[in-house]
């Protein structure tokens, strides 16, 4: 059945209940003991089954995930969709970071719980998510504080009207409102991931990107986007006629207000990579390695890279390095066991290189092989799409017929950017 | 302003501090303390004493605080039943409040609160709010319906709410319509009632909500659609073309639940090139799950694995995006590695094999190993790759890494037996590791590898003499694979090293070893090698069957089962919904429904999360995991399929063996049946069955016959009855096997023939070998005789009823099916071996508990000591000892006896007291088994008179 949970946890890293929804009467009160004893202090133990996220205590399922210093655990009894389990609490962090000025923290959970427990009410009812959107939830559920008598009884009057609408086909949008200088921002944010293996040839590679809009229309807009490219891999918010996508490939759309997510899509062919590592590293005896790390960009020669930080592991024994670059600063990283090679900005079409002799501790047992861990690189630049992705044009229709100023952005981060060593 | 300083106090006299804050005129002060009460209730504070207080604050035009009290009542009414009525009139008055918010408020947190007297109240409100005009107050209507089914059934069904809700799938508002899709889909789960079947015409309403309603909404109605059976192909497309667009949606649980549906329509849909596209259609949405949250990559992951078993050309030119990142946490890369073995071909192997490789150089031992079981299981699999897989083993042998090598070993041996005499030339490399081996299975694994290529190996006699120095401190893995390689080295060597050393490990193994798998195997060698060395050539080193790596691969009905089942918990862990939810209120025929063998194999649902992973083990290895008699003898090792369907590998040996049993022992009678086996060397010694159902092959089954044979027939079936057929029969033991002997007379004018015989479920599990009775044609006025053999099935047994009867049908062409009652005799299931020492008789009877143990008196008078020896004697049963006890004038008989019930055999322990000037006896009996009591006390009469 497509119910999510019979209870819903948030515990913080001991595996204390910040707070706690019981939603069906299947299950027992507390269970946070039985998380705290058979998952979270079977961590250390090398079972692989000890330490996947779903898991059958007794007679119940417990579904869990961490998102920075909070557990959420979803309780259930039934053969629920664990799709839809994951799924929710992903969209609820989300929520509460909206209500929370962007935060989701043991702190943060604390420092609202009233408010929380207002909105697990109405988020989930007998186990079933409703509603996890916050611009929806934000019509009828209101941050607390600041707010008088008056202004209050006016807002629980637009909620209590609000419902039609929550509820409706187009319940993200309200139709009232109204901007006196009316933009749109698109920003084009990708993600490229890669692997290469030492030899140079890349092993796996792709970009995930996402459509990212603030919208700040008036009255309800119909909003139409055309991209260049035929995109197969493709999800969309909901607002999106999914319909009109698959037959016409017309990204069409009544946004909500505000920021929000359009669409992600990742793709695998084209793809230009941005940088490529080469490095050689020699074991020279059991005490010192030779290091050459040469990277390239290849993108245009008028863009350019920012925050370039290229992080080569070393092993544990490392005592320590020598380093010289052609650019950009280098030292070894003892928490990290890594040298770390950091450049603020790298021209498109350069190459740049880094040598270093690293001396290590003579060990007196046998050590274990160095696992070598691949090369990690991060770097974000501007103005680049890897795939590829064009806006060719950017539609808004509105009966008031009004002017819209749009802007659009695209910036290429780095995911797993990683070479073998 | 923050919440968390109503966490901070755990001061004494806080709880009288709350009654005096919640009793206050200020309502600000009021707000703060329920506040606290709150934040005590959330931290496991036991402030259900401050209820009446908390109550008194239900009356508020403060939505927040009224929120607050509902959450304060849902958490403690069940504490105080009677405290919770207080609260009824602010519901009933909440419910008709003009805010639609606060009617929902109320019907939403009456139906959460499980306490009688509020569910009456519940009825009248909730029948206005599902009618209601707004539709935020119809949609948590309709949820409540289902909030009420699971509280009082009967209510939901006399006030028709079912209807209602029905009727509110046609609702112009979509997440009306979704949320009576749940509610209703529920009601149908756990009634197990036809409450809600998708008709053509729901169906177009349904799929009509579909593209308005919100993302959960989509999920509900998705899941809802995926039990609905398409009537054509046809039906099938419209239904997937509707669904389609969704698996571009951004939710992750919208597109698997979609995925489901058009899973589901595809096996209907008979246009290929359709069928293609789709295929092709669902790929991208299903590798994009695997850039969410690393939780929702696992969920992913196990859907997938089961999509590619289904259908593999999905994902077969993505193996790719499986590859492990280095980042991924191990339940996840575990999982990948899974998928890639699964999606590995020719095409693809060399990709495949750089990254295992790679990842047998990480330093996680867990997923290092399970990556070089991979090469294994696709040189297992892939035939053209199997050299280019055994060149990454033994590179990773080089690296001498002790567990890699060991893993690497195990693989081996696995591909030896794929592809006898192909690779054998590598043997000198493993050799060279010997020294290093200190884990079982790899030692096991080596072992076998010596045994079988003895004649290719010039120094087989010197290494396997290496590993027999220390064979009384190995595991009883590496010591089975010891026996059976030293035999084989002594039928394929037959000069005088090996033959010592074949003298000292029978002898070890027969008379040092507590191990009962051990020794009989020893035996069973022993007595093979001085009957007829050919013969036991040609069983032991007779050719093997191919291995397949299937282990990992699910039972087709159970894929398909599971399936349906995307997105589900089912689907995480590879069970069906039934393994790990226990709801009572489950209709019994809903169990029933699945198939039984399916899932007792896999081992306790507590196990779930490790059992759903497939194991470390890949197929070949069951063998040398789960020692099986037969199996090992023959040194078959069939892989093991997970599920009693899956194909298997029929052993070489001719087979005649009786189609019922689902043991494979079967197979040892006839490989021992043509033997004499009491010339053997040793004396026999008691052997323990290793399963229920196995004869006994060291019986005698001469003396049986005659004792047996001479139990009388008793009438079953009279000719009046019978329409003119007379039925005499009964289930008796001959030749250490339970027989049906049976007599029919034929009153009738006519010839009758084509006799068949079937049995209604029993206590134990007994049923025909063949369903045809052997006894030709009887002719009209004569009579014919037959004796059916019977074999233990699992699947045959029923719960032990008294009186212990078995049903029984009996058919032939001309009268039709007559039906009847017989008894369930015994000693038809006494095993001949169920002698047991005096000190295991005293000791298994005081381990037993009490509850055990049941008394009978019995009105018979024991006949002459040394006849009722003789009578239990040929009826398996064994007088331990006799004794008289002075004080009370009585005499007592110990008495035992193995009856071999299906799964484990039950030791019975008997006392049987009588007096000689007072009639009657007194039975105490005492087993494992105490359901067999009855069995027992039916039996005496009969054997102690």
């Amino acid at each position: 059945m497509a119910c999510a949970c019979s209870a819903l946890y948030f515990l913080n890293l001991k595996g204390d209940i910040l707070i706690q929804r019981t939603y069906r009467d299947d299950v027992e009160r507390n269970l946070a003991p039985a998380f705290r004893s058979h998952i979270l202090h079977t961590k250390g133990n090398d079972s692989v089954a000890n330490l996947t996220p779903v898991r059958v205590l007794g007679s119940c399922s417990f579904l869990y995930m961490r998102q920075s210093d909070v557990y959420i655990l979803a309780v259930v009894k039934s053969n629920s969709n664990a799709m839809l389990a994951f799924q929710f609490m992903v969209q609820t962090v989300n929520v509460f970071k909206s209500y929370f000025g962007g935060e989701f923290s043991e702190q943060s959970l604390k420092s609202n719980f009233v408010l929380i427990y207002e909105l697990l009410d109405e988020i989930l009812d007998f186990g079933y998510p409703q509603v996890a959107d916050s611009s929806i939830l934000k019509q009828y559920i209101f941050q607390k504080g600041f707010v008088t008598e008056a202004t209050k009884l006016k807002r629980e009057q637009e909620a209590a009207n609000s419902t039609l609408q929550v509820t409706g086909a187009v319940g993200w949008r309200k139709d009232s409102i109204r901007y006196k200088k009316n933009e749109v921002f698109l920003d084009i944010i990708e993600t490229v991931n890669m692997l290469m293996s030492n030899k140079g040839s890349v092993l796996r590679c792709d970009v995930n990107g996402k459509v990212v809009m603030k919208v700040f229309l008036s009255g309800m807009p119909d909003v139409k986007l055309g991209l260049n490219d035929k995109l197969e891999d493709v999800t969309f918010h909901q607002c999106v006629n999914l319909g009109k996508f698959n037959t016409e490939k017309v990204v069409s759309f009544v946004p909500p207000d505000g920021e929000f997510e359009l669409m992600k899509y990742r793709c695998q062919d084209n793809i230009v990579l941005p940088f490529r590592i080469l490095p050689i590293i020699n074991e020279i005896g059991r005490t010192r390695l030779e290091v050459n790390v040469t990277a390239k960009s290849s993108f245009d020669s008028k863009l350019f890279a920012l925050n370039v930080v290229i992080s080569v592991p070393m092993p544990d024994n490392t005592a320590q390095a020598e380093i010289q670059t052609t650019q950009g600063k280098a030292k070894y990283d003892p928490k990290k066991h890594a040298l770390v090679w950091k450049l603020k900005r790298f021209v498109g079409q350069s190459e740049h290189a880094m040598a270093a002799t690293v001396e290590l501790i003579a060990t007196t047992r046998e050590k274990k092989p160095w696992a070598r861990p691949p090369i990690g690189m991060q770097f974000q630049v501007p103005m680049f799409s890897a795939s590829g992705l064009r806006v060719q044009y950017l539609k808004v229709w509105e009966k008031s017929n009004y002017k819209v100023e749009k802007w659009v952005r695209k910036v290429s981060k780095s995911g797993d950017y990683s070479t073998r060593i | 302003m923050s919440d968390s300083k109503y966490f901070a106090t755990t001061k004494k006299g806080e709880i009288h501090e709350f009654k005096e804050d919640l009793r206050s005129l200020d309502r600000s002060k009021k707000k703060e303390a329920v506040k606290k009460v709150i934040a005590a209730m959330t931290v496991g504070k036991d402030v259900s004493m401050l209820f009446p207080d908390v109550v008194n604050c239900m009356q508020t035009d403060d939505l927040e605080l009224k929120k607050l009290v509902y959450l304060y009542l849902i958490n403690y009414a069940k504490t105080q039943p009677d405290l919770a009525i207080m609260g009824v009139n602010t519901f009933v008055k909440d419910s008709q409040d003009p805010n639609p918010l606060i009617r929902a408020l109320a019907v939403r947190t009456m139906g959460c609160i499980r306490v009688d007297k509020i569910t009456e109240y519940l009825c009248d409100p909730l029948q206005r709010c599902l009618k209601d005009d707004d539709p935020y107050v119809r949609k948590t209507a309709a949820v409540c319906v289902a909030k009420l089914y699971d509280i009082n059934s009967e209510l939901v069904e006399d006030r028709g709410f079912l209807d209602i809700l029905k009727d509110l799938l046609a609702d112009s508002n979509p997440m009306v319509v979704a949320n009576a899709v749940a509610a209703l889909s529920e009601i149908h789960e756990v009634s197990g009632k036809d409450v809600f079947q998708i008709t053509s015409n729901s169906l177009f309403k349904l799929l009509r909500a579909l593209n308005e309603c919100t993302e959960w909404g989509q999920v509900f109605i998705l899941d809802s659609l995926a039990a609905y059976q398409a009537k054509d192909s046809k039906d099938a497309e419209s239904i997937v073309e509707r669904v389609s667009p969704r698996l571009q949606h951004a939710n992750c649980a919208v597109v698997l639940s979609a995925v489901k549906v058009i899973m589901k329509q595809l096996d209907l849909i008979q246009d290929d090139a359709l069928v293609r596209q789709l295929q092709k259609k669902m790929a991208p949405p299903l590798v994009t799950l695997l850039s969410a949250e690393p939780e929702i990559q696992y969920v992913a992951l196990r859907n997938i694995n089961l999509i590619v078993q289904k259908a593999p050309q999905i994902l077969s030119h993505e193996v790719k995006v499986f590859f492990c990142k280095y980042n991924d946490p191990i339940y996840v890369k575990m999982e990948k590695l899974e998928i890639m073995i699964r999606l590995a071909s020719d095409k693809n192997i060399d990709q495949v094999l750089l990254e295992f490789k790679e990842y047998a150089t990480e330093v996680d031992v867990d997923f290092v190993r399970r990556a070089v079981r991979a090469i294994g299981r696709c040189a297992v699999s892939i035939e053209k790759a199997a050299e280019r897989c055994i060149n990454v083993l033994l590179e990773l042998i080089q690296t001498k890494v002790n567990y890699v090598v060991q893993e690497a070993i195990i693989v081996i041996k696995d591909i030896f037996r794929r592809y006898p005499n192909r690779y054998e030339s590598i043997i000198a490399t493993l050799c060279e590791n010997l020294d290093t081996l200190d884990e079982p299975e790899a030692k096991a694994s080596m072992i076998w590898i010596i045994g079988e290529y003895a004649e290719r190996i010039d120094n087989a006699d010197e290494l396997l003499e290496q590993f027999l120095e220390t064979f009384p401190e190995e595991t009883a893995l590496v010591q089975l694979q010891l026996v059976t390689a030293a035999v084989k080295l002594f039928l394929k060597k037959p000069t005088e090293k090996p033959q010592q050393m074949i003298q000292l490990v029978l002898t070890y193994a027969t008379q040092e070893t507590d191990n009962p798998d051990l020794r009989d195997r020893a035996y069973i060698y022993w007595r093979l090698l001085s009957t007829d060395p050919d013969a036991a050539k040609e069983v032991v080193l007779a050719e093997k069957p191919v291995i397949m790596d299937n282990t990992t691969s699910l039972e087709p009905s159970l894929l398909t089962l599971l399936l349906g089942q995307l997105g589900n918990l089912a689907s995480v862990y590879h069970k069906p919904p039934e393994a790990f939810v226990t709801r009572s209120r489950m209709a019994v025929q809903r169990a029933e429904d699945l198939a039984p063998a399916s899932f007792e194999e896999e081992g306790p649902i507590s196990a779930g999360a490790s059992e759903a992973m497939p194991g470390p083990v890949a197929g070949p290895e069951v063998q040398s995991h789960q020692p099986d008699l037969l199996g090992d003898l023959l040194d078959v090792g069939e892989p093991t399929p997970p599920a009693p369907v899956a194909p298997t590998p029929t052993p070489p040996q001719p087979t005649a063996r009786p189609p019922a049993p689902p043991t494979s022992n079967g197979n040892l009678q006839e490989l021992l049946g043509g033997l004499d086996i009491n010339a053997g060397a040793p004396p026999p010694a008691p052997v323990a069955p290793q399963q229920a159902g196995q004869a006994d092959p060291f019986g005698s089954p001469a003396v049986r016959q005659d004792q047996a044979g001479g139990s009388s027939l008793r009438q079953l079936l009279t000719a009046d009855r019978g329409k003119g057929l007379s039925i005499f029969g009964t289930v008796a033991r001959v030749g250490g096997q339970p027989v049906y002997q049976l007599r029919f007379q034929n009153e009738t004018a006519q010839p009758l023939d084509g006799f068949m015989i079937q049995f209604n479920k029993n206590t134990f599990g007994l049923a025909p070998a063949n369903q045809a009775v052997n006894v030709g044609v009887i002719g009209p006025r004569s009579s014919g005789s037959a004796s059916v053999p019977l074999v233990q099935n699992p699947a045959m047994v029923s719960p032990a009823q008294a009186p212990p009867t078995l049903q029984v049908a009996i058919r032939n062409n001309q009268l039709g099916v007559a039906y009847f009652n017989d008894s369930l005799p015994l000693p038809a299931i006494l095993v001949e071996d169920g002698k047991i020492e005096g000190s295991v008789f005293v000791g298994s009877w005081k381990s037993l508990p009490e509850a055990n143990e049941v008394t009978q008196q019995l009105p018979i008078n024991i006949g002459s000591l040394e006849s009722v020896r003789a009578r239990l004697a040929a009826a398996n049963l064994f007088v331990m000892a006799h004794k008289q006890v002075a004080q009370t004038n009585e005499e007592v008989l110990y008495i035992t006896g193995k009856a071999a019930t299906v799964d484990t055999p039950t030791q019975l322990l008997l006392e049987v007291r009588y007096s000689k000037a007072i009639p009657g006896i007194k039975a105490f009996t005492k087993s494992t088994r105490p359901d067999l009591a009855p069995f027992v006390f039916e039996a005496l009469p009969a054997l102690l008179t």
